[in-house]
């Protein structure tokens, strides 16, 4: 279908499926296998300057958004949905800077993750706080000109690879969802360590780690916006990138149709190659139709994003929900398609299976995404009385 | 240090169709690109040019479309583009292509080093670089696999053969073609794309580059196309054994037996 992208964004597609499909895809396997992180892929994202296209002209981007984001993660996730992460977790943590950061704070640090030098983290989730995220325990102190922080973030993408971290504390525990802050903690800082790094089921070229916080001393002009903001700089970061990890759903989703379909024309049973069978046929056509679908979706929710509409929540994770849901649902069909080479790990879309999974579950479970969706829907009932 | 990179236009396919009358490709219809072993020759020339500073010149002979693959090679760190297209030009083989080339470099001048690749993917002559620094009375090395040092006036390069390499120096300005062991070639960056995209090639017409329409095109051009195929290496060795000048005493009289020798070298001998 052709969505009749400006002429910008059709080149930064393009130049995003080159790298993918010349660089990324020879080495998918191997990454994944190996759990390590993909050092000379985020080289190659950062030469071809990528990294700007969602951030601002004067900080050295494009000046784009997150529909330019998405275009590179859905287009890098169809070779590789762990390689695209290193991507997509650095928009993550540069949104909570791009939003609510200061000049200052935006001519620190945009420059350098634009041009890929360096990588950004988002640092939210702890061990007890991760639907619930007013469980956090990490604590920031002011104490004189410097802000004291305490705890340990779990499952940080980027953890240890990025240099700019977008952390949330608790500055005030009396205030509930109000007492938590945001702030930028600089990879390096004393105080600041990286403990157990995952081993996951999927996404196995993306580090997650954990961010551990002893008497971290960050300068009091490292707080974005004010104290008592934090829940609030997360919650509308997460609404803007929430079609970013929609991208990546959607890009493994067509990586893995792709594989499915050219097998199908290829494999021959019965004397036949199997697509001529309708049985195969139609689980290719519903494929196809989910994947048009979330496509749609994710790519108009990035145009109303990018608008500047406020009230966006609802179809932010919409469009999670859809585009993940159907990663899995189109990753386990390619797999059938594919009998039992697709279960093979000779075969790519074992791995986008895997892969697929997490997209269900980071940056608000489906479940949780619902309970927006509906909530959002009896809010709107209401004002209509 | 001015760069000039030669690069051709070769259809995308491997089914090459020949026009049956001149036995030369036709290339109308069918998608090209740019010969892969000159993307080589592109990025060597950005690299001596990141290195050492200059300009970089691509410089191409075809048809009208020819200007989206020279904006192409913008995108990767070329600077300038320059296409040389006119119906003279139309059916050139390797000598009338190197004579067009050689003018549409003395029109652009000022230069120091020619790059091209080893060959093109279609024809596969390998001629067109030689021929070029022929027509410009320079010194050429062809399968460059590396540059060791080059400076103002000087380049010093390793030229890959069969069982090993030479280091070959040259003055410049000198034509060089480089084979793919050199580099590889980067991919082009969103900047450079933004800027290909604006860039203006420059199309220059026979008369403009002041080139002889007798020595362009089918017309200057002597080579007649018989067939073509892959020829067959099958050389069969034979090891002399004995003390040196035993082995040299056999070996000439070999030789002088399978009639390979002169006059001059029967009485050297």
């Amino acid at each position: 279908m052709n969505y009749y992208l400006t002429e910008e964004q059709q080149m930064i597609k393009e130049l995003a499926a080159k790298i993918a499909d010349e660089k990324i895809k020879p080495v998918a396997l191997k990454y994944d296998e190996e759990g390590t992180f993909p050092h000379d892929i985020v080289k190659i994202l950062a030469d071809s300057d990528l990294f700007g296209v969602y951030i601002g002209e004067e900080y050295g981007g494009f000046g784009g958004g997150i529909f330019e984001m998405a275009l590179v993660v859905e287009e890098l996730s169809r070779a590789c949905g762990g390689i695209s992460l290193a991507f997509a977790a650095s928009g993550l943590g540069a949104f909570p800077i791009i939003l609510y950061g200061t000049e200052e704070h935006k001519q620190k640090y945009l420059p350098d993750i634009a041009s890929g030098a360096k990588l950004a983290a988002f640092g939210l989730t702890e061990a007890n706080a991760g639907s619930d995220a007013a469980g956090i325990q990490t604590t920031a102190v002011l104490d004189g000109d410097e802000y004291v922080l305490n705890g340990t973030k779990q499952w940080i993408t980027n953890g240890g690879e990025a240099e700019i971290y977008t952390v949330i504390a608790c500055t005030n525990r009396a205030k509930g969802a109000r007492g938590f802050s945001a702030f930028i903690v600089e990879k390096g800082t004393p105080g600041f360590s990286f403990g157990k790094k995952e081993n996951k089921m999927g996404i196995r070229a993306s580090v997650t780690s954990e961010l551990v916080f002893e008497d971290c001393r960050i300068p009091k002009e490292n707080l974005l916006s004010r104290e008592g903001m934090g829940f609030i700089v997360a919650m509308k970061t997460l609404d803007r990138t929430r079609p970013g990890v929609a991208a990546q759903a959607l890009g493994i989703a067509q990586g893995a149709f792709d594989e499915a379909l050219k097998y199908s024309g290829e494999r021959v049973q019965f004397n036949k190659p199997i697509s001529s069978f309708q049985a195969i046929q139609h689980m290719l056509a519903d494929m196809a139709i989910q994947i048009e679908a979330a496509r749609c979706l994710v790519y108009q929710t990035c145009r109303l994003v990018d608008s500047g509409e406020k009230s966006i929540s609802k179809e932010s994770a919409m469009s999670k929900v859809f585009a993940s849901d159907t990663a899995m649902k189109v990753t386990i069909d390619a797999v059938q398609v594919m009998g039992g080479y697709g279960y093979m790990k000779e075969y790519p879309v074992e791995k986008m299976m895997r892969d697929a999974k997490i997209t269900q579950i980071y940056e608000g479970t489906n479940q949780i995404q619902r309970n927006v969706i509906a909530l959002e829907l009896i809010k709107g009932l209401k004002t209509k009385k | 240090m001015n760069i000039i990179v030669c690069v051709k236009q070769v259809p995308a396919t491997n089914e090459v169709k020949m026009n049956k009358e001149t036995n030369t490709i036709i290339r109308e219809g069918i998608e090209a690109i740019i010969n892969p072993f000159d993307t080589y020759a592109i990025e060597e020339g950005v690299r001596i040019k990141e290195k050492i500073g200059g300009k970089t010149t691509v410089l191409s002979m075809g048809i009208p479309s020819v200007v989206d693959l020279l904006k192409e090679t913008m995108a990767v760190g070329i600077d300038e583009a320059v296409l040389l297209s006119d119906r003279t030009f139309a059916g050139a083989d390797s000598l009338a292509t190197s004579y067009a080339l050689s003018m549409g470099i003395k029109k652009i001048g000022d230069y120091d080093l020619i790059v091209c690749g080893k060959q093109a993917m279609d024809g596969d002559t390998a001629q067109v670089g030689p021929g070029l620094a022929e027509k410009l009375g320079i010194p050429h090395t062809t399968y460059v696999r590396k540059i060791e040092e080059i400076k103002e006036g000087y380049i010093r390069c390793q030229r890959m053969t069969e069982d090993g390499y030479e280091v070959i120096e040259m003055p410049l300005p000198a034509v060089i073609t480089v084979v793919k062991e050199i580099n590889e070639p980067r991919l082009p960056s969103l900047k450079g794309m933004m800027r290909a995209k604006r860039a203006v090639v420059t199309v220059l017409t026979a008369k403009d580059i002041g080139a002889d329409s007798d020595l362009c095109g089918l017309k200057g051009s002597p080579t007649q196309v018989v067939k073509t195929f892959v020829p067959v290496h099958d050389v069969q060795s034979e090891m002399i054994e004995g003390e040196p000048e035993e082995q040299a005493e056999k070996l000439a009289k070999k030789l002088l037996s399978m009639q390979f020798s002169t006059s001059d070298s029967t009485e050297v001998i």
